[in-house]
């Protein structure tokens, strides 16, 4: 390391690892992982999704986990929180589904209307 | 990069890896393998989250959930729970004595759970990896190096240290900054910055949680100040028993060599700087400056007679700076915040935060920060969730067993160094020990008195042959066979050690002597009458002359 610039570029790369320790990130995805939504293959979803998110960079989104909706036929249940937007549920959310809503949804801003099962 | 959902920071700190933290990580391992959650979930070991006696800890991100008093039984609970349904288990959830107890979650910023804490030093204690300098330049480590030696001259280094009021946390409160431009006025072909890090006061163990829980900040702290007096080598001096603080000193020294941040050039500037570890054998005196420097010259570890000052003549007669751990710590913020912004915290006199480490009779134990100028009551009822088993507050020491001992009109006292020297007492280290009203004065002092018998060097005679006195006519008190005439050579011996003594160690020893016979005197009056008010002295004789 030669210069502070240098060390800015490490810093940049660093904090994508470390930010999720600030509590500032926007953008939340939340898997349901209840006993029916892992049954449903959840916990495949949620591979996904970390991948996706992985290989796109996208380090400021949250990924967390809640339990039954009580929506268990619509399971696996992801619902994605954008601040100023209303929630978004979306239901019988397969690994493939996952993959787009990551590009379209949380990339490109664009709700997938035919898979949504709610707003709040 | 692989993205992690999760973080689990488990507590690596000396206390919590005593309680078993290790094997709570090697199972959590294990846990989330069985879960196929490893690479969703990231576990890392991070430095000290205060509340020791609590531990074995751990935090969840990024809900931030604090867990405490961990079992291995909790662990497979907490990844099937919280982990793999995302459903945080209250039951384990760490209560913070002074947030209502329906609390469920550390907010991230951490306020509520650190309540009247102010986290400066302790910054990335608890926040991050200390084995992984990625991690404290992601907190803008070494920023703070790198704007000094590439913007700032080091008499303006050295300005920024002044006029923030940095007062040295070893003990004796010396303003930082005029210490540093003793040593860089001076024209040497060599000049070396020391960390004191023996930390043998009884009862403190901040220095040992700063060392494990944020090295890179101590390291910067030290090129920082070589920069400013013209030193390019600096030594940290851990005490020998610290073996995990050496293992990440070591390890952190090496990880900054590698990224060039110690080594030649710094940041491509003419500045060179490289630090080495060496560790003490665990004698108290050895953390009194000219002693730890007789010790790394290979000598018998004794005071010298200053002046000359270290910062004079030290280290093999060159100018040295002996600074503590928690002082360095102190300078990157200041650099890269301003002094102004340090100013702001704390008092007028002495800003900034202080770091203590609470122990005895106190329901929350451990490490905390705070600001200084709070008050003795809102450590103790406050951050310290006050007295256990409903007994009442009788004393506290401050500043370790060199310290004098505050009664309960003391309580509000704001802490400073200014303050707590006028009370008799000291700010010292940081050790608090709090006393309830069960004990006993005298029997107290026994202990501290035998302390400094055993760790009296010997090279002058008030304090070699003042240590045992004081101790004999003390264990007279707690027989019952100690006359008037001994009580006023208490006095005498004290008020001589403090003038003659040749270094802190037997200045200091009286302190809490002096300050129990005056704001304890009736219990002194007791035990010269032949009665121990709280029955503590067992062998007490009742004279027959008395009533
Ligand atoms: C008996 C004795 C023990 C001491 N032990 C320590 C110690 O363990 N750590 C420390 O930093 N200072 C200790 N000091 C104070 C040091 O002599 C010195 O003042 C201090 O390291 C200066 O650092 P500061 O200006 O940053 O406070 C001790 C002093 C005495 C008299
Ligand atoms: S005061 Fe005590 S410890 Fe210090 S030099 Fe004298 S004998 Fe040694």
């Amino acid at each position: 390391m030669k210069s502070l610039k240098d060390l800015e570029a490490i810093r940049e790369k660093a904090k994508q690892m470390t930010g999720i320790r600030e509590g500032k990130a926007q953008t939340k995805i939340i898997v349901g992982m209840g006993t029916c939504g892992i049954a449903a293959g959840a916990r495949d979803t949620m591979k996904v999704i970390l991948d996706e998110l992985g290989k796109r960079n996208l380090t400021d989104v949250t990924v967390t986990q809640t339990g039954c909706l009580g929506l268990c036929e619509q399971e696996p249940i992801v619902e994605v929180e954008i601040p100023d937007q209303p929630r978004i549920i979306y239901g019988k959310v397969s690994a493939e589904r996952a993959r787009q809503i990551i590009a379209n949804h949380i990339v490109n801003g664009n709700m997938i209307g035919e898979w949504v099962i709610g707003r709040k | 990069m692989p993205i992690y959902r999760s973080h689990v920071l488990v507590c690596g700190g000396t206390p919590c890896v005593l309680k078993g933290a290790k094997t709570l990580k090697d199972l959590l391992n294990k846990e989330l393998n069985r879960y196929n959650l490893a690479d969703e979930i990231r576990v890392v070991e991070t430095g000290c989250l205060g509340p020791c006696d609590e531990g074995p800890v751990i935090v969840v991100y990024p809900e931030g959930t604090m867990y405490s008093r961990l079992q291995p039984s909790d662990i497979p609970r907490i990844v099937q729970s919280h982990l793999l349904k995302g459903r945080i288990l209250q039951e384990l959830v760490y209560q913070a004595p002074w947030s209502p107890p329906s609390a469920q979650e550390v907010p991230l910023e951490q306020e509520k759970y650190l309540g009247l804490q102010k986290r400066v030093v302790l910054r990335n204690c608890g926040r991050i990896d200390p084995d992984s300098i990625d991690e404290y330049i992601a907190n803008d480590g070494y920023q703070a190096l790198g704007k000094a030696v590439t913007t700032l001259r080091p008499d303006e280094v050295i300005e920024m240290v002044k006029e923030a009021k940095l007062l040295g946390r070893g003990g004796a409160g010396f303003p930082t900054g005029l210490k540093w431009s003793f040593t860089a006025k001076i024209d040497a072909d060599q000049k070396y910055i020391i960390c004191n890090a023996d930390e043998g006061e009884p009862g403190t163990f901040k220095d040992r949680l700063i060392m494990e829980g944020d090295p890179h900040g101590i390291i910067e702290g030290m090129a920082i100040a070589g920069y400013a007096v013209g030193a390019n080598q600096g030594i940290i001096y851990i005490r020998g028993e610290y073996a995990l603080s050496i293992e990440r000193m070591k390890r952190a020294i090496e990880q900054a060599t590698a990224y060039g941040l110690l080594g030649e050039r710094i940041f491509g500037s003419d500045f060179n700087f490289t630090i080495q570890v060496r560790s003490g054998a665990g004698a108290y005196v050895c953390g009194e400056e000219t002693a730890l420097i007789e010790s790394l010259e290979g000598n018998r570890g004794e005071p010298r007679v200053k002046p000359p000052y270290p910062g004079v003549a030290g280290l093999w007669g060159k100018p040295t700076v002996v600074n503590n751990v928690e002082t360095l710590a102190n300078v990157p913020p200041i650099i890269l915040n301003g002094p102004e912004w340090f100013r702001r915290i704390g008092t007028e006199k002495c800003p900034g935060t202080k770091v203590f480490t609470m122990l005895g009779d106190i329901n929350n134990q451990g490490l905390i920060e705070v600001p200084m100028g709070i008050t003795l009551r809102e450590i103790v009822y406050g951050v310290g969730g006050g007295i256990p088993g409903g007994k009442g507050f009788k004393m506290a020491q401050t500043g370790g067993t060199s310290g004098g001992c505050l009664p309960a009109e003391f309580l509000d006292l704001p802490m400073d160094y200014d303050t707590l020297a006028k009370a008799g007492s000291a700010l010292g280290s940081g050790a608090m020990l709090i006393i309830d009203d069960s004990h006993c004065v005298v029997d107290l002092l026994k202990s501290f008195m035998k302390f400094f018998v055993h760790e009296s060097c010997g090279r002058c005679t008030p304090c070699r042959e003042g240590t045992m006195r004081l101790y004999e006519i003390i264990q007279a008190l707690a027989e019952g066979t100690a006359t008037m005439a001994d009580f006023r050579l208490l006095k005498e011996l004290s008020a001589t050690m403090q003038l003659t003594a040749l270094c802190g160690l037997g200045q200091s020893a009286p302190n809490s002597l002096l300050t129990c016979m005056e704001y304890f005197a009736d219990e002194f009056q007791a035990h010269l009458n032949g009665r121990c008010p709280t029955g503590t002295c067992k062998n007490i004789t009742v004279k027959s002359d008395a009533v």
